[in-house]
């Protein structure tokens, strides 16, 4: 994804184009590279494509009314917005929480950066399924959140955490906010220090070194931070299924469900549509970032 | 987030500006309210990240079968339970070999391509590396039930050859970007300078690109097994009842009931995960101790 495929893609073409020298050694062996593409793009061809577009076929084989079908389903249509405001806000909680935390690893001192950097990172070594055990421990009516708040006697009655779409929330930001940290410290790198500095003498204040000098040379971060955080929400799976409450559902969850009871024709017509909504949204936020320069004359 | 950290930051970034001892720790020189207010809203987002994986442990040893009740006292008898199910030992041996063999897939398939990626036409290039990182931007659910209709047709399903090809899919992403990212980092004059000095381009790659990009080859394979040995969502959509790796395992008890059992089994994989993790630090750095040595 963006912040991770950015990285190598944009060293490999800092180097300019192919190799020094490679042109005249390489062009001679081009059956040589097929030969090295072979293996991952007949694993890509069966595992990837293939797939997707089976289920392309799959989604049409009972003709175009399947789609017809989806597209009018009142109940279809919940999950699709229960689906997409889910991930709206865990989206803006993310950079809520992730803003200021990687501001912090960018302004503190060594010893304190290493361990922000290693909270955030941590999350990535324990698997989904048991942050999300242990969000149900902590959440539950009889949980460790609860039972503390009770016996400290600060409420007296048990707050509905899981199978809320806070429950969903908590979970799904505790995922996703690593994501979005690394997106913004990788934005937030590239901003020399000395520019605060210089803000500072010509007289700025501490919120206007924020809003007007720093915050606009980082938005590059919060832009693909959100996106790579939005499209992997409206994908999840696990803690939605585990934490929130079955009329709360989202989509990857009506996906198991259709697939599991009813059978492949509608699901895949419900996947190919989820499909072409993250496309649509990764195009519409290129776009959206083309149209500044577009409007400077194309110059930028 | 302390505050002497951030004192340091402010007297670091004004190396002109010498402020005397005494006068640095006057009250005017105090750390300003915002820097207070911003380590207080760090500090608790650390705790919200590091809550759940501190929490897991003592779920997994208190009495209570009610996941989270913390009042019943501590027992080993969930560990107990979880090394007397044999099914743990099982799944956990099939997801062991459909790991291992997917990340050999994976590793070799994109290393090749990862090398091939930099002598094709720049067009190509960008073409190839979006298509092999795909897997990572599709939706798990969307592959799962597209690869489902597959295996059904060509036979594969509940097979655990199937489970392979999956998770190498899902384990290509890792490989390509890690060993792209090392690709970039070496000086191909190199490789030219041996070819120069007569090596055959097999003993110039052997012996000169090779050795420079294992460190890629290694941490993108390491990240394509820990990819395949989580993996839940796919995996559900692969599953016959004789084959289950061990997330479907877990995912599919903790459906019906959520018993500490696993969240023993949870922080026993997560003792070993981190172990792993340090082992291989501390292998990273006494390698590059010995290289500071050396130059």
């Amino acid at each position: 994804m963006s912040v991770i495929g950015t990285a190598p893609t944009s060293a490999l073409t800092a180097r300019g184009g192919p190799r020094p020298g490679a042109v005249a050694r390489y062009s001679k062996s081009s059956s040589n590279t097929l030969v090295l593409l072979l293996p991952a793009l007949l694993l890509l061809l069966i595992c990837f494509v293939g797939p997707l577009a089976l289920m392309v076929t799959r989604s049409l084989s009972e003709g175009i009314g399947t789609y017809h079908q989806v597209l009018t389903s009142d109940a279809i249509a919940k999950v699709f917005g229960n689906t997409i405001r889910i991930a709206t806000l865990t989206t803006l909680l993310c950079v809520l929480l992730g803003y200021p935390y990687a501001y912090a690893i960018k302004r503190a001192g060594s010893k304190t950066r290493v361990v922000l950097t290693a909270l955030v990172l941590m999350p990535f070594w324990v698997s989904v399924l048991t942050r999300t055990f242990a969000w149900v421990g902590l959440l539950q009516d009889t949980g460790v959140i609860n039972s503390f708040l009770l016996s400290h006697g600060w409420i007296s009655d048990p707050i509905a955490l899981i199978r809320t779409p806070w429950g969903v929330l908590i979970g799904m930001v505790h995922v996703l906010l690593p994501y979005m940290v690394i997106s913004l410290m990788n934005a937030m790198s590239s901003i020399d220090s000395s520019l605060l500095q210089a803000a500072e003498s010509l007289g700025a204040s501490a919120r206007q070194r924020l809003i007007r000098v720093f915050l606009p040379l980082s938005v590059s971060g919060i832009v693909a931070g959100c996106v790579l955080v939005f499209v992997m929400s409206l994908g999840f799976y696990i803690t939605p299924a585990m934490l929130g409450s079955p009329s709360d559902m989202m989509v990857a969850e009506l996906l198991v469900q259709e697939t599991q009871r009813v059978g492949t024709v509608r699901a895949s017509a419900i996947g190919i549509l989820l499909l072409l909504g993250i496309a649509l949204s990764y195009l519409f936020v290129r776009a959206l970032q083309k149209l500044p320069s577009v409007m400077r004359g194309g110059t930028a | 987030m302390n505050r002497q950290a951030f004192t340091k930051v402010r007297t670091a970034e004004q190396p002109g500006s010498r402020v005397p001892e005494d006068i640095r720790l006057s009250p005017r020189f105090k750390v300003p309210f915002r820097h207070v207010m911003l380590g207080l809203f760090v500090a608790l987002v650390g705790l919200y990240l590091l809550l759940p994986t501190i929490f897991i442990i003592p779920m997994s040893l208190n009495a209570s079968p009610s996941l989270g009740t913390m009042t019943d006292g501590w027992t080993f008898r969930w560990y107990q339970q979880l090394f007397s199910d044999p099914v743990w030992g099982s799944t956990a041996l099939v997801s062991l070999q459909v790991g291992i063999l997917a990340t050999a897939i994976a590793t070799v398939a994109g290393t090749l391509l990862s090398l091939a990626l930099s002598r094709v036409l720049p067009q190509f290039r960008v073409a190839l590396q979006g298509m092999s990182l795909a897997p990572m931007v599709v939706p798990p659910v969307i592959l799962g039930i597209g690869l489902y209709i597959l295996f059904l047709k060509l036979d594969l399903y509940g097979s655990m050859f199937g489970f392979v090809l999956g998770h190498a899919v899902l384990a290509l992403p890792f490989v390509v970007v890690s060993v792209t990212a090392s690709l970039a980092e070496f000086d191909p004059a190199q490789e030219k300078a041996a070819l120069v000095l007569g090596a055959q381009p097999r003993q110039a790659f052997v012996r000169v690109v090779l050795p420079q990009i294992v460190p890629g080859i290694v941490s993108g394979a390491l990240f394509g097994f820990v990819t395949s040995w989580d993996e839940v969502i796919v995996s559900t959509f692969l599953t016959a009842p004789g084959l289950r790796t061990l997330p479907v395992e877990m995912w599919t008890q903790s459906r019906t009931t959520l018993t500490p059992v696993l969240a023993s089994l949870s922080t026993l994989l997560m003792v070993v995960s981190t172990g792993a993790l340090l082992l291989v630090n501390m292998l990273q750095g006494r390698k590059s101790r010995k290289k500071g040595k050396r130059s």
